[in-house]
């Protein structure tokens, strides 16, 4: 079976004006957002209360957290605690101080179980989040550049590079801004799925390139304009098949994960699709504005010296 | 003629069977348990865990079985209600709880010789099957304090050794920072500058010593470099995972996980663990001794009702002996420096026997020896940070509790074995435990925690595994339908690769969680790239008319480059996170980094074995099912 059975032949490049104001309308977008309405973050990073409820015969689960519901707490956290008589309910930052939460909890696990009791409660600081800021931050930039060195080594120019960081800037930024706009919740697997979004990104970033390094060979003559969409087309039966396959696995985990991993397989299907888009219009189209030519890939008279084969 | 060397097809085989074997125990599956351990640490006998089945049995609990791993029992079940059910019967019953310690957990399914063979399935991490997750702040300013205080008292001996008279010692803060990394001598005038540098050499030695002249007379100042307060940082943190390990091992718990994080981080990992408030209290409390003479020459009241104490000498208002009282600074031995701590019955009450190391006791003795029929007081300090709300919003503070306990007239003459009082029964059980455990070498806080149920953890991974399944059913369906004969060699490389891939987190003892999940997805989706690379290749090949042969080698030739180049990129973004990264980040990464190395194995070189065995040689294939 073939879906692509001829070459396709699409002027990527001719419209890349029209995309980049898309692209920049949707990064103005997100910045916006999320210096505006800011993340819907979730407990793992805002800290919260939590307390420890013991019962005198095991509880519903469910049935505890609709009673916390109706004594007006915004979507707790209720979990089996060890025993199967011992819950532990967790709540975002409350305003109340924490004896007036804890009667509050009391009153409403009450209505469950006449003789269960609240024995303790915990506020949990939110520092995790501002030191995983920190490292990811830190941890970022430092990829950003080692990435932007390996590539201006293998092709031979920065602007390749250029391209591949704005590329790899765009999608997580782009996710984010979703999340922000939707005000879906941010979570610590939302993260992992950014980070494997930069992951896809790149990897689509530099086959295209691959192709392009490729085609310059060939054809050093030609526009560069043309090599670019060259190589785009003839890796677009590629990028394509590997989008729908991986994004099987994560249709699967979006529909049958559960609540955990929706937000998780949210961001990955976001991610992918963008990181398609941005291999196509950023990353190739930035280096073509920035002025590569073929001999910026292939300086004349050089000849590679790397044996590639596996 | 399509070729591929000898040497390759037995590596790709050799890779493919220790990868089945290392991988295997993952494959049984686990099963909720019940540890139960002695608290004396001695092993279950098998006569004892007779009579825990027959227990069990009598109580209608339901198990499926049980054995004695590591001299601590084990005991499956079916399901966790039953596992809970267990645990509750176990800890009702009165004989067994002064025996016995219980922890949740999972026992593995794995056979038993490929136990023997020390071959263990990839702990899941706590986001996955349940437990408590802490996250410790080490106060490593504090730390730096402690070793400035020593060396302002080292200063004091030698100047009062070598007959200098000195105003005071004091830990000032030289640097930019604000924090502690000095020590400040004050001379008076008529005090002989040069020969007290010359007393303080040894005593001071490693420290970049500065002197300046003042109004009043001369000071001396000694920094630490920010070397040396890197590295006794370092030291303490190694002291508290060292000492943080002994406590978790005498609660009973199986499989923890005690490891740095980041810079002044411990993250602690309690698998099956519930009880978060005793286990905090046990695990970061800091409690430590100071002893110390009393200051007798000044009134304690009256430096009460000025708040401020005389030079040379601390006050303390909070005490057990109903008054305020001043203690001389020179600390004579501290908790850190006892080798054994346990409850004792004294004459006058309930106390801790203390037994000291060889220079604490030394000191002890000098100092009981010079100061007969002086008071001499015990001070217990105990930190720990208060989290309250204001305005809804978390806010933290450090406290530090400092006690007088008791202050007694040194009777006679004694070195590192002594008996302390003035606390009660309970105080004297735990602090005990906590200094027998090795004290913490400076204050832990707890900075995150985490509880996850089992039964939501082992919810999450049913879902996530289903759906995960599913998913990669899907793939290879898709995969075989798309590129038929092709399709299907990519799938038995997929399968490989994921084997390959559990086989090298199983062997590092890498624990899963849900960022390790998103990066073995990324890496499923990376080697399903690198086939589909080489497979579009050959169909380029093939459409320019090239022989079949020949079309197989220019795809994996011509496709080597792009994976390669693609791989290695994110392999420096798995690397750099891996270093880099905390926590999730990390787990992310390692996961990530290994993944790439064993796609781009199993999609370049098994690939290509599977295919040069189908269609290389002499034969001469007229088209490809591609």
């Amino acid at each position: 079976m073939e879906f692509f059975s001829h070459q396709t032949n699409y002027p990527f490049m001719a419209t890349r004006k029209v995309w980049y104001t898309l692209s920049a309308v949707l990064m103005l977008i997100s910045f916006g957002s999320f210096f505006t309405r800011g993340l819907n973050l979730g407990n793992d990073f805002t800290g919260g209360v939590s307390g420890h409820a013991t019962f005198s015969r095991a509880p519903s689960v469910d049935e505890v957290r609709s009673k916390l519901v109706a004594a007006g707490f915004h979507e707790p956290q209720v979990q089996n605690f060890g025993s199967s008589r011992d819950l532990i309910v967790r709540l975002p930052p409350q305003r109340e101080s924490a004896s007036e939460i804890h009667d509050k909890i009391e009153k409403a696990v009450k209505g469950v179980d006449p003789a269960a009791q609240v024995a303790q409660l915990d506020v949990v600081g939110p520092q995790v989040g501002n030191e995983l800021k920190t490292s990811a931050i830190w941890a970022l930039s430092f990829t950003l550049l080692l990435i932007f060195i390996y590539i201006a080594f293998r092709f031979h120019t920065w602007r390749l590079s250029f391209g591949a960081i704005l590329a790899v800037l765009h999608d997580p930024i782009l996710v984010i801004g979703l999340f922000s706009v939707t005000q879906t919740e941010f979570d610590l697997p939302v993260v992992a799925a950014i980070l494997a979004v930069i992951g896809y990104s790149l990897n689509d970033t530099v086959v295209v390139f691959d192709r392009i390094r490729e085609r310059f060979e060939t054809n050093r003559r030609l526009a560069p304009a043309l090599v670019l969409d060259q190589s785009i087309n003839q890796t677009l039966s590629r990028t394509i098949m590997t989008k729908v396959v991986t994004s099987i696995v994560v249709v699967a985990l979006l529909f049958l994960g559960g609540p955990v991993l929706r937000g998780f397989s949210e961001a990955l299907m976001i991610g992918i699709i963008a990181g398609t888009y941005s291999s196509i219009y950023i990353s190739s189209a930035i280096a073509l504005d920035c002025g590569l030519t073929a001999e910026h890939v292939f300086p004349p008279a050089h000849k590679s010296a790397v044996d590639e084969s596996p | 003629m399509l070729e591929y060397a000898r040497w390759k097809y037995y590596l790709v085989a050799a890779v493919l069977v220790l990868g089945l074997l290392f991988a295997s125990p993952n494959f049984f599956g686990s099963d909720p348990a019940l540890q139960i351990a002695r608290k004396d640490h001695a092993a279950v006998t098998p006569d004892a865990t007779k009579d825990i089945e027959k227990f069990l049995t009598d109580k209608k609990v339901h198990f499926e079985r049980s054995y004695v791993d590591k001299g601590r029992l084990m005991v499956r079940f079916a399901d966790v209600p039953d596992q809970l059910a267990a645990r509750d019967a176990v800890n009702g019953n009165d004989n067994y709880q002064n025996t016995y310690i219980t922890a949740l957990s999972f026992a593995p399914r794995t056979p038993e010789f490929l136990r023997s063979m020390g071959l263990r399935p990839m702990p899941l991490g706590l986001d996955l099957r349940g437990g408590l997750y802490l996250l410790f702040q080490v106060d490593v300013n504090s730390a730096v304090n402690q070793a400035l205080e020593g060396y302002a008292q080292d200063a004091r001996r030698a100047l009062t050794a070598a007959n200098i008279q000195f105003k005071d010692v004091t830990v000032v803060s030289a640097g930019s920072g604000g924090r502690p990394d000095a020590i400040r001598i004050i001379l008076p005038a008529e005090a002989d500058l040069s020969a007290a540098r010359n007393a303080l050499s040894q005593p001071l030695q490693g420290l970049s010593v500065s002197s300046e002249s003042l109004a009043s007379g001369s000071a001396i100042q000694a920094a630490m470099s920010p070397a040396q307060i890197k590295e006794r940082q370092d030291y303490a943190i190694q002291q508290n995972i060292t000492t943080l390990r002994n406590r978790v091992n005498e609660l009973g718990v199986s499989e923890p996980i005690v490891q740095r994080q980041g810079l002044d981080r411990i993250n602690v990992q309690l698998p099956g663990v519930q009880n978060s408030a005793e286990v905090k209290n046990l695990l970061g409390r800091v409690a430590t001794l100071e002893f110390r003479l009393e200051d007798t020459t000044d009134n304690a009241y009256e430096a009460a009702q000025r708040g401020r104490a005389p030079l040379g000498a601390k006050l303390y208002t909070k005490t057990r002996i109903g008054r305020p009282i001043l203690l001389k600074r020179e600390i004579i031995a501290t908790g850190d420096q006892l080798t054994n701590a346990t409850v004792a019955n004294t004459q006058s009450g309930i106390g801790v026997s203390v037994r000291l190391d060889a220079r604490a006791g030394e000191n002890m003795l000098r100092t009981t020896k010079a100061n007969l029929n002086k008071p001499m007081a015990v001070v217990l300090i105990e930190k720990r940070r208060e989290t309250t709300q204001v305005n809804g919003k978390p806010v933290t503070r450090d406290v530090t509790d400092e006690t007088v306990i008791n202050d007694a007239t040194i009777r006679g003459v004694f070195s590192n074995q002594f008996e302390i009082t003035g606390l009660t029964a309970g105080e004297a059980r735990d602090l005990a435990l906590l200094l027998r455990s090795g004290s913490l070498a400076t204050a832990i806080y707890v900075v995150e925690e985490r509880v996850v149920g089992p039964s939501v953890g082992s919810e999450n991974i049913d879902k996530g595994v289903t759906a995960l399944i599913i998913g990669m059913a899907g793939v290879f369906a898709f995969m075989a339908i798309y590129y038929r004969v092709f399709g299907l060699v990519a799938d038995l490389v997929l399968l490989a690769n994921v084997v390959v891939l559990t086989a090298l987190l199983s062997m590092f003892g890498t624990v899963l969680s849900l960022p390790g999940i998103a990066g073995i997805i990324l890496t499923v989706g990376m080697a399903v790239d690198a086939n589909v690379l080489i497979y579009e290749r050959i169909r380029e090949e093939i459409r320019k008319g090239v022989s079949p042969q020949a079309a197989i080698r220019a795809g994996f030739e011509k496709a080597f480059s792009a994976i390669a180049d693609s791989n290695i990129t994110t392999l420096i973004a798995g690397v750099v996170l891996w270093v880099f990264g905390a926590g999730l980040i990390r787990g992310f990464a390692v996961v990530l980094t290994l993944g790439i190395a064993t796609s781009m194995f199993t999609a370049l070189m098994g690939s290509r074995a599977l295919i040069t065995l189908m269609y290389g040689g002499r034969r001469k294939p007229a088209r490809l099912l591609i």
